[in-house]
């Protein structure tokens, strides 16, 4: 096989690549560009759909095209973050692939000048039943535990789901968030002439050489264990140090520009600073503190050890620079400096490697034009898991148990989730976390979602649903949104199925961020998640974070004996795409519109009532339904409850079951003083007393149907993840 | 109080151990781990964390820091140091305290809320604690079973050295005797795995962690 085609690229992209450098690309240039050029750094087949985000907004300081994005929270403090996967590693080798997934997303936290405060993770996996997917949820949550916990940085939030086309392409999603002096903050952009490039953290290996182009961008195969060089290894105590060492230099004022190393090593952190600030640049890979002395120069140059930086500094600031890398014990040399020739050059102890327009490099890949075909059918498959003579109350039982559904506490708990001494509401314990910042006398709330089950019913109306869930979620903390973040998992949008999917997605995200008022201040695009039984389902996971006033104002209270519950919004459910069509084998395309409206004045009014303190009890209704989640809040109280949901039925003609166990956006069920929730009408939101709060079972009434378990059942089967993981 | 806070490569909770004894109503500064002078700090936190990654074994490379043999120097002349987690493995190592830590028997790392009861330990840090009382602060590590050989475990007991045991039914990770922390045979040195500094806040949950960093004033005063 021809050389270009091996790295990645097209015959086509191989000319246009001779073509701009009017000569044949050596063995250095070649493997930067098919690197530069692949799916994972050029974005070539999403780049035009995500032109249309919104992505400007007043609190939005730093957006696309930085490390992160960031949003000024006041008193001079900003809050930064971003979402990015690590796939295909986590796949390979789940241990090493979640930690430096987790590593990785650090990084580029700190790259912006901020402190990494918090991590949350999203984790896809294919069903509980094989022992492949018990080994990579064990590999991955230890992965994420690993490198979390010893960075001292809380892991407070995320979500699993456990669905049939996730078997063989795991999804491993991390979000980081952090905290910067507005005013301290560093662009990415080299800049000034002559001034000189300094590499610190670890050494260069050979570990991950091509990682983005050989594992990112391409489907997963039979045999893949062969790739298992090319996931690279995390060692979180280096990373420890380079985060206070950045901390330290920044403090100083000592850095023109900073930028972390990650997919495409040194050839995407130096490409990239050059062309963002319209410099040239010169790299010595003779310089490169190096693991192994006999590196070629392009394994120098694409080789993805971890824990590294590269900054941008002035001459004299040099030795100041060097000596706080000394004092953090962290390898630092200067290898090249910034120049006007517009070319990036590489050198070996002065002689020249390759040369490269830095635009051609980083600017001159082709962005191809989707050919989206929506798909006549459901293409996913079917299985049942439920028994058909299932009655309401076995029904609701088993949703509990399902594994997307049940308790997740067995993965949290091996999280450090408090380390920061801001963590207000750890993993689980509310539906968004809440940190508390003091620098600007509020709390931030994060949110991470996205129910690729429901997107791939219908890719548009999904990708609505799950940015206003984040939404929701934050409503019921009491928080107001500020920016999104995203990562898109996708198959391989050469197929015309997935590109469909992946189109019809970014115009929902597109549709419900405009609608919301909400800047898109960064993400990552993953494409390729395909094996030969086919692509995963598309899953846009949403990050989102949001403000509130006062921390101890932020819900996540459990209801109290003789609450009223009550359930607010627009909620119309449906069984298309629910859990319960899940284990009926019964999905299908499709999902019903949604009106995006009347569910962001639920969200802004549920908000309202958790941040005055008149509400501490609320929760959106998500996976599983109404049942699902009055059970859940029973478990996190002790106390049953005993609604009619009655209401529900009249007032949208729906079937019993839907009203128990149908899904939609735009409900939330709050608890607490019937005077305090009825004090909420009257002002365009549906608003619905169900119930009270009492005794020991979930009675929930539904015409002639009812549910009625204990809540100690409840239990039994909320809690059964553990048994079945460490089966 | 003026309070010395170890900073090794690789501390986690230095900063939260400084709030913590803010909250206490001290002073602080960050004691780097190549540091000797001591002088002006009234006690000594040794925080927790991954010191030097914690290769080799967990505190084992901390244990023979430049500022570890002040710190000893200043425990033989009965200033009050606590360390926590990282810190309590570092202490053992070092010899300043009975026994060793090793991997939980669950071999997970673990972070939940739970409950300790104060031992029978006469020492200026349970000054605010009688034996008995029980406080809420989170359990946090993955190194955390408290070993130590019979008769060494037995002069723990008879010396009356526990500084905390864990409540009934919620040892998390194998300890002997339920044994959550100790403390030297002269009382100023505690070491325990769980973490009174992120007890401090009461968004938390629970403040318990305050009552063991005032402690030494009270006595003080």
């Amino acid at each position: 096989m021809a050389k270009h085609r091996e790295l990645g690229l097209t015959d086509d992209e191989f000319e246009l690549i001779k073509q701009k450098m009017d000569r044949e690309p050596n063995a250095v240039e070649l493997a930067m560009f098919s690197l530069l050029w692949s799916e994972h750094c050029a974005y070539k087949h999403s780049r035009k759909l995500l032109k249309n985000l919104p992505t400007e907004g007043p609190r939005v300081v730093m957006g696309p095209g930085e490390n992160a994005g960031a949003v000024d929270i006041g008193n001079g403090w900003s809050i930064a973050f971003k979402v990015e996967s690590h796939n295909h590693p986590s796949a390979v080798e789940p241990f090493q692939g979640a930690a430096t997934g987790v590593g990785g997303i650090l990084r580029d936290v700190i790259a912006l000048g901020a402190r990494p405060i918090a991590i949350l993770d999203s984790l896809r996996f294919g069903e509980l039943d094989t022992e492949r997917t018990r080994y990579l949820v064990d590999g991955v949550v230890r992965g994420i535990g690993h490198y979390g916990n010893s960075m001292g940085i809380p892991t407070v939030g995320g979500e699993i789901y456990f669905e049939p086309p996730y078997e063989q392409n795991c999804l491993v999603n991390a979000m980081c968030v952090g905290i910067a002096r507005t005013d301290e903050m560093v662009r990415a952009a080299a800049a000034g002439t002559g001034n000189m490039v300094v590499l610190f953290g670890s050494k260069t290996g050979r570990d991950g050489i091509g990682g983005a182009s050989v594992l990112a961008s391409a489907e997963l195969e039979e045999g893949d264990a062969s790739k298992r060089p090319t996931v690279q290894i995390g060692d979180p105590f280096e990373e420890s140090k380079v985060l206070e060492c950045c901390q330290e230099l920044l403090g100083n004022d000592l850095l023109v520009s900073l930028q972390d190393l990650g997919a495409a090593g040194l050839t995407s952190s130096a490409g990239e600073m050059a062309a963002a600030g319209g410099t040239g640049i010169d790299i010595d890979v003779g310089l490169v503190p190096l693991r192994e002395a006999d590196m070629e120069p392009f394994e120098i140059m694409v080789s993805e050890s971890q824990e590294r930086m590269l900054a941008v500094v002035t001459p004299e600031m040099v030795d100041d620079v060097l000596a706080i890398c000394t004092k953090w014990q962290t390898d630092s040399a200067v290898i090249g400096e910034v120049t006007d020739t517009g070319d990036f050059r590489i050198l070996r102890n002065g002689e020249l490697e390759g040369e490269i327009a830095v635009d051609a490099l980083v600017d001159g890949c082709p962005l191809y034009d989707l050919d989206p075909v929506e798909p006549s059918e459901w293409i996913y498959g079917n299985n049942v898991t439920l028994d058909e003579n299932a009655g309401p109350s076995e029904i609701a039982l088993s949703l509990l148990g399902a594994s997307s559904i049940a308790s997740k506490q067995w993965a949290y708990d091996q999280y450090d989730s408090i380390v920061g001494s801001r963590t207000v509401h750890r993993a689980g314990a509310a539906d968004a976390a809440v940190l508390d910042i003091p620098e600007s006398d509020r709390a931030i709330a994060i949110s991470i979602d996205g129910n690729g089950r429901r997107v791939a019913g219908a890719p548009f109306q999904g990708t609505i649903e799950a940015t206003l869930e984040c939404a929701a979620n934050l409503a019921c903390v009491g928080a107001e949104p500020l920016g999104v973040t995203n990562c898109l998992n996708f198959g391989n949008p050469e197929k015309p199925t997935v590109a469909w999917q992946l189109s019809q997605s970014v115009l929902g995200l597109t549709e419900a961020c405009e609608a919301l008022g909400l800047p898109v201040v960064g993400g990552n695009v993953s494409l390729y998640n395909e094996t030969p039984s086919g692509p995963i389902y598309p899953t846009p996971v949403i990050g989102m974070v949001g403000e509130l006033p006062d921390p101890f104002k932020s819900g996540g209270q459990p209801w109290e004996d003789s609450n009223w519950v009550a359930l607010v919004g627009p909620f119309n459910p449906s069984l298309a795409g629910s859990e319960l069509e899940k284990s009926r084998g019964q999905l299908g395309q499709g999902l019903p519109d949604v009106d995006i409206a009347p569910v962001k004045a639920a969200i802004e009014l549920v908000r309202d009532a958790v941040r005055s303190g008149k509400i501490r009890t609320a929760r959106d209704v998500s996976d599983g339904g109404i049942t699902t989640l009055l059970s859940e809040m029973a478990l996190d109280s002790g106390v049953g409850c005993d609604v009619s949901l009655a209401p529900v039925i009249a007032l949208h003609d729906c079937s019993e079951e839907d009203a128990l166990f149908g899904e939609a956006p735009g409900g939330f069920i709050l608890a607490g003083d019937r005077k305090a929730i009825e004090e909420l009408g009257g002002k365009g939101v549906q608003i619905e007393l169900l119930g009270r709060v009492e005794g020991n079972e979930v009675k929930v009434a539904a015409g002639e149907s009812s549910v009625e378990i204990l809540v100690a059942e409840a239990k039994a089967a909320f809690e059964s993840l553990p048994h079945r993981i460490e089966a | 109080m003026i309070w010395g806070v170890l900073q090794f490569p690789g501390s986690c909770d230095e900063r939260d151990a400084q709030h913590a004894l803010e909250l206490a109503g001290g002073e602080t500064r960050l004691v780097w781990h190549e540091e000797t002078d001591l002088s002006g700090i009234d006690g000594i936190v040794v925080p927790g964390g991954f010191s030097y990654g914690d290769y080799l074994r967990v505190g084992a490379i901390a244990s023979f820091a430049p500022a570890m043999n002040a710190v000893a120097d200043f425990a033989a002349a009965g200033g009050p140091v606590l360390g926590i987690c990282n810190g309590f493995q570092v202490l053992c190592e070092a010899g300043l305290l009975p026994g060793a830590l090793l991997t939980n028997e669950g071999t997970r790392f673990i972070c939940r809320q739970g409950d300790l009861i104060t031992g029978d330990a006469e020492s200026p840090w349970l000054s605010e604690l009688a034996p008995g009382t029980s406080i809420s602060i989170p359990f946090k590590h993955q190194t955390g079973r408290y070993f130590a050989p019979p008769e060494m475990l037995d002069a723990v007991e008879s010396n009356n050295q526990v500084a905390f045991r864990y409540a009934p039914g919620q040892n998390p990770n194998g300890s002997l005797n339920d044994i959550a922390g100790v403390t030297n045979e002269a009382g100023n040195v505690l070491g325990l795995m769980p973490h009174p500094e992120h007890a401090v806040e009461a968004f938390t949950g629970s403040t318990d962690g305050l009552r063991l960093f005032r402690g030494p004033a009270g006595v003080a005063v």
